[in-house]
């Protein structure tokens, strides 16, 4: 086991290398001078030249890499122009909302498409089946954010049951939190669910026609201790990963639903950073969430290893 | 040799067209197939039709009619502007099958190029295959967005970024591809008689990669018209005075208690052009399965006798 999760840390190191030079190239494709189309038409040449001499803009191309890559090594982000604050500040003060946001999502994602997977493979053909993939189609075809405008207006403005957009801190009310981050989880989480109730069926369909389920059933064994004692224990390997990588991918969704319900977080810093051209926490923000996406990828090719240590050898 | 070599080659091309055919087929004979295929036949049919389908100008203003709802004059009402909804939403489906075909085409030919090259020169394989991975290493949403912050707002940068985005999944579909038919014994003989690397990689590989790369096209035109829309609608897709649906969401927003029905239409057109192409996609992928090409076979002899 420590030999294969030393084999894929090192698999990393080329694959952050080239996460870390796209970023870096990403902020110099910028068209004409991106130092003027930060600080606006009417930027004096003296602040000009001062700001390429603080983002070390006036060194080549190369070392200019050289110098960043040495300061992300090193945790430092950069500063933002707009915020005056250093990058990584800003997105850690805006870190609580994403994280709830996207524990919520995955937990309703789990919550709702494993069991509905589950019931879609032991009743093939039926009109549960039928009707649940229906939905889960419906689901993975609809745009997230369009749900969310249906959500305000449907709750939020027509029955007032939930408030439209916004955010209370933890710390303040977690009652309130919860109330106001309902929504936004359900919507994240309801395209998500559909992946996963998809991919289940899929698995478990896999699963059921196995030689040894059918042992099973000749054996005498009950109907639910062979799908849940057997069945779903294997089928869960397969949809682990993938439930994996979809807190990955919830946290490029949460930009949107973010967007949507006013909500304060990471992604939202990202959507105001573009409109305001502030490069250095575009540049950090992305950084980051590929770095936490690498991450996680990684502790799910683990946890897939410990729970199938067939991959191992692979 | 020689002739043993040739005469499978002519082998696999007979096959290939029965293969094709036999997709073909699998694919109508499913109903819910033959409704995705309506679905994305209507919505191209809608994009090349749009000046005769639409019933207004969709950027003619009219503010002393702004914000009506759906009635025989304006179908799906009128915006914040006076700007029928209906019209746009017609003229906005042309965007969005051209910025989805697009798309399609920039990642399958950087895909597909870069899999054909990883896949039949090992020594470019690691190269190759760690900058896909690095490009897969980002969230598609939030790679898309730091490439239209760096390039700007306009219908060929979203193209481009959507397409280089999806690029890394034709390339691993491509690559697994050409790894098993380059060990195949008409390019072995085909080498054997002095053929060179881009003859054989035209004629004899990548035809026969084409269904995965077909299959893969169908998902990421899916994803590119949902990717769009998303982009759009944050405000750094295609700029705000191109009809997009993307562009009417993003307004609607501002008036969803005065005026919901805004964000109601374009999202529907949305979602059946998405469903459309998921399913044709599932169809496709099913249809290319070996698995289930053989249970169709069994089905169709058994309905014969």
């Amino acid at each position: 086991m420590k030999e294969y999760l030393l084999r894929r840390i090192l698999a990393l190191a080329p694959v952050m290398f080239v996460v870390a030079t796209l970023v870096f190239v990403l902020m110099h494709l910028t068209p004409g001078d991106p130092v003027s189309a930060m600080l606006g038409m009417d930027a004096s040449a003296v602040d000009i030249a001062r700001m390429r001499s603080r983002l070390d803009l006036d060194q080549p191309l190369f070392f200019q890499y050289a110098l960043w890559l040495g300061k992300v090594v090193r945790g430092n982000l950069g500063e933002s122009i707009f915020l005056q604050v250093p990058v990584l500040t800003a997105v850690l003060e805006r870190l609580e909302p994403t994280l709830l946001l996207t524990l919520l999502a995955i937990t309703f994602a789990v919550g709702v498409g494993i069991p509905a997977g589950v019931i879609s493979a032991t009743r093939f053909g039926s009109a549960a089946d039928q009707g649940i993939m229906v939905v889960a189609l419906l689901g993975v075809s609809m745009p997230d954010f369009w749900l969310g405008l249906n959500l305000i207006f449907l709750i939020a403005v027509k029955f007032g049951w939930l408030p439209v957009a916004g955010y209370v801190s933890l710390s303040a009310d977690w009652l309130a939190t919860l109330r106001y981050l309902i929504m936004p989880a359900f919507c994240l989480g309801f395209i998500q669910s559909a992946l996963i109730a998809r991919m289940t069926r899929a698995v478990m369909l896999d699963v059921l026609a196995q030689d040894y389920i059918r042992t099973g059933h000749a054996k005498g064994l009950s109907r639910e201790c062979v799908v849940y004692k057997h069945a779903l224990k294997n089928a869960m390997i397969p949809t682990l990963t993938v439930i994996g990588i979809t807190f990955a991918i919830m946290m490029g969704g949460a930009i949107v639903i973010e967007t949507v319900f006013n909500i304060p977080g990471v992604g939202r810093l990202l959507i105001q950073s573009v409109t305001r051209r502030d490069y250095p926490v575009i540049q950090g923000v992305v950084l980051l969430i590929a770095g936490a996406y690498v991450l996680i990828n990684l502790l799910v090719d683990v946890a897939y290893a410990y729970l199938d240590p067939r991959i191992k050898y692979v | 040799m020689a002739n043993t070599a040739a005469a499978e080659g002519a082998a696999q091309e007979a096959k290939r067209r029965s293969v094709w055919a036999q997709t073909l087929r699998m694919l109508v004979r499913r109903r819910i197939v033959a409704v995705g295929i309506g679905l994305v036949v209507g919505g191209f049919l809608v994009a090349v039709l749009a000046p005769l389908l639409a019933s207004h100008n969709p950027n003619e203003l009219t503010i002393a009619d702004r914000l009506r709802p759906p009635s025989r004059a304006n179908l799906f009402g009128t915006d914040g502007f006076g700007r029928d909804v209906y019209s746009r939403v017609v003229y906005g489906a042309r965007l969005s099958i051209l910025v989805g075909a697009m798309s399609v085409a920039v990642a399958s030919i950087g895909g597909g190029i870069a899999g054909l090259i990883a896949g039949f020169y090992p020594r470019l394989d690691g190269v190759l295959m760690r900058i896909m991975d690095g490009i897969m290493a980002f969230p598609n949403i939030v790679l898309a967005i730091a490439l239209m912050a760096s390039l700007g707002p306009s219908v060929i940068n979203v193209i481009f970024s959507l397409g280089f985005v999806y690029m890394p999944r034709v390339a691993r579909v491509v690559r697994s591809g050409v790894l098993v038919i380059r060990e195949s014994l008409y390019v072995e003989a085909a080498r054997a008689l002095g053929a060179r690397d881009h003859r054989i990689l035209r004629l004899d590989i990548l035809p026969n990669c084409l269904s995965p790369i077909i299959v893969q096209a169908t998902f990421v035109f899916a994803y590119a018209v949902l990717g769009e829309a998303a982009l759009s609608f944050l405000g750094v897709g295609v700029p705000p005075y191109i009809s997009s649906w993307g562009n009417i969401l993003s307004e609607g927003r501002q008036f969803i208690t005065q005026a919901p029905w805004i964000t109601i239409f374009p999202g529907v057109a949305i979602m059946l052009t998405v469903l459309g192409l998921n399913v044709v996609g599932d169809g496709l992928r099913d249809a290319c399965d070996p698995r289930m090409r053989y249970l169709y076979g069994r089905m169709s002899k058994s309905t014969k006798a």
